[in-house]
């Protein structure tokens, strides 16, 4: 059995947890087994990972589980995955995720992958591939455990509706006691996440000063997009830390990357790189992002970008 | 305080990768190494500051070939008091994550840092496996850490779109994130000084790998960049509806 921990967000779940229960049916079927979802804490639409796979959601309703700790996480997921006798655990490689994936490596003997990008073959053994070196290579990587962890990279797999609402189970863990103590979480409200974000618009040096962003916003804003930086500008404080991307920032892999007044040095481009498609402003032809772009256009930001804002509210008007 | 520091070595990102003729294992040749970032700029400096601030000692463990000295060195040069190299080449996280935590078990460690991931592999796995060979909490991501006693800590994570703060008592690991700390260059007394400085050699404990890498490939090659003419933004919003389908 496949068993995929899905990540809520107070007991809703989203886009990330569907991805890794895609993950985890796909992952099922190649295995010709079937694949089971684990809810911790607050539940509130759980049903709806039957939609993506999941045959049935085990859920341990604890209310300590509200509080995240990666170390009780890792004993309760470890405990159902050995009552239920699972084969392969997914996760999402989060935060969250993060914080629980080599847990249960060390705790239940298991080859792991952390940030898998596509699904287990299994001729000639259990092997599995992710990127690698800023993207610069795919490793492929052979699991001989019994049970073997993998953690799913966002945005890389589209989230598929194949099955109907699962029926939920009560699963009966005992929950130890936390010695980490959360005193607040903050989270910016009414913005996609940059890690989670389909459609980034991304500015750097070339804006010459924070006072300028407004054009970056407004196209963002038109495409319902996440504002992204460079480190430099990040480092002046033009814009806040966490929209840094690169090597030092963090690393996002959105549909649709398009990236204004930035170069394209390597270590930005090394938290980049895996978007689908990047589209490159810049008003230097010889530019080294444009060689990592699908589409470029050399010109001014500051006449270009609301020129690109304005197309794009024409085209949503015309698709109504 | 007793600190630990887990450093890893890594290819610059500037480095051309290439691979043996099977594309089993890196081309070590011609690529250039490094101290991996996070583990130098945020996990060792704060570590250094704590036993600034506390007193105390800062140890590096890395596990890895006798290569991989020149960058405990540099560790010793930017001011930790000694070092540690379990004498084997890794294959696998889980191996490393073995071994830091067979040492770090009789020694008592009040805090063990490390880089939220390394820049090669970016599993982001090593901490929360030490941890759980130890039994000890471990925080992820932390953006400040703090502690007037050297017993509880404060400290910020970073999480998807915003943070978390928490406190912990000591033990426990702590992976470090941008903010931690400000990178520091070893100077010529650290790099003079860090020549005496003891670096202990330990052999490896058995361990069985049980992930491991069996070949690497280059990622398709990206077809050439179209360009858009900057009066017509009309036709980039087309192909990215109607070619790229990401609008
Ligand atoms: C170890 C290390 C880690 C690093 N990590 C990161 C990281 O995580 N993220 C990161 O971003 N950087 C990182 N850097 C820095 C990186 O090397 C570059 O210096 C940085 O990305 C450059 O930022 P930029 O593109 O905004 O600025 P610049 O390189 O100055 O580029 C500005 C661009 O704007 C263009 N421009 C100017 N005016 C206009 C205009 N009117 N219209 C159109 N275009 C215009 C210019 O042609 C130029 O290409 C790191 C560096 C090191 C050494």
């Amino acid at each position: 059995m496949v068993l995929v921990f899905a990540e809520s967000q107070k007991g809703n779940f989203k886009k990330t947890a569907f991805e890794a229960v895609t993950y985890g049916y796909k992952t099922a079927q190649v295995l010709g087994t079937e694949c089971v979802a684990l809810a911790l804490g607050s539940a509130n639409n759980a049903a709806d990972l039957g939609l993506y796979g999941a045959s049935k959601v085990l859920h341990v309703a604890d209310a300590a589980l509200d509080q995240f700790d990666g170390q009780v996480y890792a004993k309760v997921i470890a405990e159902v995955s050995q009552q239920v006798g699972a084969k392969v655990i997914v996760l999402s490689h989060t935060s969250t995720g993060k914080a629980i994936h080599g847990r249960l490596a060390a705790r239940l003997d298991a080859g792991s992958v952390a940030g898998v990008n596509s699904i287990p073959t299994v001729d000639g053994g259990f092997k599995v591939k992710k990127g690698v070196f800023s993207g610069k290579a795919i490793a492929e990587y052979a699991i001989n455990s019994d049970v073997k962890i993998l953690s799913v990279m966002g945005n890389s797999l589209q989230p598929a509706i194949v099955g109907s609402p699962a029926a939920i189970e009560a699963a009966n863990v005992a929950v130890p006691a936390s010695r980490v103590k959360v005193k607040s979480v903050s989270r910016i409200e009414g913005i996609v996440p940059l890690p989670e974000a389909e459609l980034v618009v991304s500015a750097g040096r070339g804006m010459k000063g924070p006072e300028n962003w407004g054009i970056v916003e407004d196209l963002a804003n038109t495409l319902g997009a996440t504002t992204a930086c460079s480190r430099p500008v990040a480092d002046v404080h033009w814009r806040p830390h966490h929209e840094h991307v690169g090597q030092t920032g963090i690393a996002i892999r959105p549909n649709l990357y398009i990236a204004i007044g930035i170069s394209g040095a390597i270590q930005h481009f090394a938290g980049v790189n895996n978007s689908k498609t990047i589209v490159v402003i810049n008003k230097d032809p010889e530019a080294p992002f444009f060689k990592a772009a699908d589409y470029g256009v050399v010109g001014d930001l500051f006449e270009v970008v609301p020129q690109l804002t304005e197309a794009v509210k024409k085209f949503k008007a015309a698709q109504g | 305080m007793k600190l630990l520091v887990c450093v890893s070595k890594t290819p610059d990102t500037t480095t051309k990768i290439v691979f043996n003729a099977s594309k089993t294992e890196l081309d070590a040749n011609g690529v250039q190494y490094i101290m991996n970032p996070y583990d130098e700029w945020y996990a060792l400096v704060r570590a250094l500051e704590l036993k600034e601030a506390l007193g105390g000692t800062v140890t590096l463990i890395n596990v890895g070939p006798a290569d991989n000295d020149q960058v405990i060195r540099k560790g010793l040069a930017i001011g930790a008091d000694d070092a540690v190299r379990i004498d084997l080449n890794p294959q696998s996280a889980l191996s490393v994550a073995f071994q830091i935590a067979e040492y770090a078990r009789q020694e008592n460690y009040d805090i063990i840092l490390l880089g939220k991931e390394t820049i090669d592999y970016n599993g982001s796995e090593i901490g929360a496996m030490i941890a759980e060979y130890l039994d000890q909490p471990f925080i992820s991501y932390a953006s400040k850490l703090d502690t007037s006693d050297g017993k509880t800590a404060s400290i910020q994570r970073d999480i998807e779109g915003g943070m978390e703060e928490l406190e912990v008592d000591t033990p426990f690991v702590v992976s470090a994130a941008k903010g931690l700390a400000e990178q520091r260059i070893p100077n010529m007394k650290g790099i003079m000084m860090a020549k005496s400085k003891s670096l202990k050699v330990v052999a490896p404990a058995a361990f069985e790998d049980k992930a491991v890498t069996v070949q690497y490939t280059l990622p398709p090659a990206k077809s050439a960049v179209k360009m858009i003419a900057p009066d017509n933004m009309e036709e980039l919003v087309k192909l990215l509806h109607e070619e790229a389908k990401v609008i």
